[in-house]
């Protein structure tokens, strides 16, 4: 019998990171207690519970009632896929008692990963005051066996990398997102997975990434996402395909939209588009997957997260403070007088690559390396300023 | 003895290529009439004069290239050349059509 040490190499091209092994065998790169209210109106108890508890944070989610449609299934999908992700040790899901969404139905969808998890519902334990004691008492202990856990080598393959850009401007398109596209090359190139999705973003360019897909089901769903979106945008009354690039795109240089949308896809790399996912969906596929979401930056991130994203990286140009409740997010950006005026917000700095310092691929290997470390444990500026987001995609108004 | 500078006036890290099979470079500062600039494409250099003014931001050729081509940015088609463009020339909506407008 084989005797091989189940240790990967640490110097390796860095094919391994140290992270926590969960019950479904995933492995997270934070270790929360994760507090999920299943309604708006057990957010003040799940903030209250939380309070002043090292690694216990909680979901400020105002949804959960009220919803019709596919946004009743959406929001379920999207709580249970946080407390399914690998970057929490265990949950407290709080509810009201009469609310659409059961916080039992909930806890269940998160049982399935065999994570611990709780229930407290302000109305059968008696009021805001009990629920906060009892749930304080139920943290405190989750967060003590949490602690307990250490962290371990883990493969790349247990990765899931999520890509996004906000507030870009002319270095989002030239340096950071094609170094992050060569990061993503080199992750998937080690069995990681990449997540690409703001689907408003490639309106445009949908035909090139749809020659990149894996089989012709894929591509006929790339161009699927892309016309529901521009359907539904042309029901409010704006053209997207008309309307970009705009004339302040133009006059910056941006000359056509499949220019521009390439300047935001190249994020993801140059792979093969294995699988088109719906928003919080947990990819099914290794390698670069197309998650259909908002270009809405928090609504992006929390639909990349409940899709079971371990570590973000996000691209800059005019800088952004955003970040997530369990989510590593890495920024970076081409600008060198943003990565100047907002160090404390931004992590990397690729203005190397417009400055002729460093190349678009020594920069991809600087974040392929950043990627690593985070996801062993060094924490990003959005966690060190606990800046910590979430926003649910949803299609209809509440009733 | 004085050193030997012809590229004295080539101007490094002044534009940008994204992908070794890009046609198009980016002008990362406005490149004057005249001016010389050397680009990397996948690891190889080219000095490429610049026959325009290119504002910062703008592209220009890297080769020549006849009309009705492809003009290939992020080793991608991003548009077709409505006109022939020669190398070190500004490559904009004035010479570029975009295949998706329908």
């Amino acid at each position: 019998m084989s005797t091989m040490s189940p240790v990967p190499q640490k110097d390796e091209g860095g094919a391994s990171f140290y992270g926590y092994i969960r019950p479904d065998g995933k492995i997270g790169t934070r270790n929360y207690v994760l507090v999920i209210p299943s309604v708006g109106c057990s957010q003040g108890a799940a903030s209250a519970i939380v309070r002043g508890i090292k690694n216990a944070v909680y979901l400020p989610n105002v949804l959960g009632c009220g919803q019709v449609g596919e946004d009743r299934l959406i929001v379920k999908k999207t709580l249970a896929g946080f407390g399914i992700n690998p970057n929490v040790y265990g949950v407290l899901v709080v509810g009201n008692g009469c609310e659409h969404l059961s916080a039992e139905e909930l806890a269940n969808e998160i049982r399935s990963s065999g994570k611990p998890v709780e229930v407290l519902v302000i109305q059968e334990v008696g009021g805001t005051r009990k629920t906060i004691r009892e749930g304080r008492r139920l943290i405190k202990e989750m967060v003590d066996r949490a602690s307990k856990q250490r962290r371990e080598p883990a493969p790349l393959e247990a990765l899931i990398v999520g890509t996004e850009c906000g507030g870009s401007d002319y270095t989002s398109g030239l340096a950071s997102n094609p170094a992050v596209g060569v990061a993503s090359n080199m992750l998937i190139d080690r069995g990681a997975t990449v997540i690409l999705s703001e689907t408003p973003e490639l309106i445009g360019a949908e035909h090139i990434l749809a020659a990149r897909a894996k089989t012709p089901h894929v591509a006929k769903r790339i161009f699927e996402v892309v016309e529901w979106w521009e359907r539904k945008a042309l029901e409010a009354g704006q053209n997207i395909r008309e309307s970009n690039p705009s004339p302040g795109n133009i006059e910056g240089g941006i000359t056509t939209l499949e220019e521009k949308s390439l300047g935001c896809i190249y994020k993801g790399g140059t792979g093969t588009v294995e699988e088109v996912i719906p928003y919080a969906s947990i990819p099914s596929k290794k390698g670069l997957v197309y998650m259909d979401t908002p270009a809405h930056d928090i609504e992006q991130l929390t639909g990349m997260a409940a899709g079971g994203a371990q570590v973000i990286l996000f691209t800059t140009g005019r800088g952004t403070p955003v970040g997530s409740p369990i989510v590593p997010v890495i920024k970076i950006t081409g600008n060198k007088d943003l990565f100047r005026k907002m160090r404390d917000n931004i992590d990397l700095d690729v203005s190397t690559i417009l400055s002729g310092k460093e190349s678009v691929t020594e920069a991809g290997e600087r974040i392929f390396k950043e990627v690593i470390a985070v996801a062993s444990g060094k924490p990003t500026k959005a966690e060190r300023l606990n800046q910590r987001d979430f926003c649910i995609f949803k299609m209809y108004m509440n009733i | 003895m004085t050193p030997f500078k012809p590229l004295s006036v080539m101007k490094k890290g002044k534009a940008v290529i994204i992908d070794e099979r890009d046609n198009v470079a980016t002008a990362v500062t406005t490149l004057e009439k005249g001016s010389v600039v050397s680009v990397n494409v996948g690891g190889k250099e080219e000095i490429i004069t610049i026959k325009e003014r290119i504002p910062g931001g703008h592209k220009f050729a890297i080769y020549d290239i006849d009309w009705g081509q492809p003009l290939i940015k992020y080793g991608e088609i991003m548009g077709l050349s409505k006109t022939s463009i020669k190398r070190g020339e500004h490559v904009h909506v004035h010479n570029v059509t975009s295949p998706s407008k329908r």
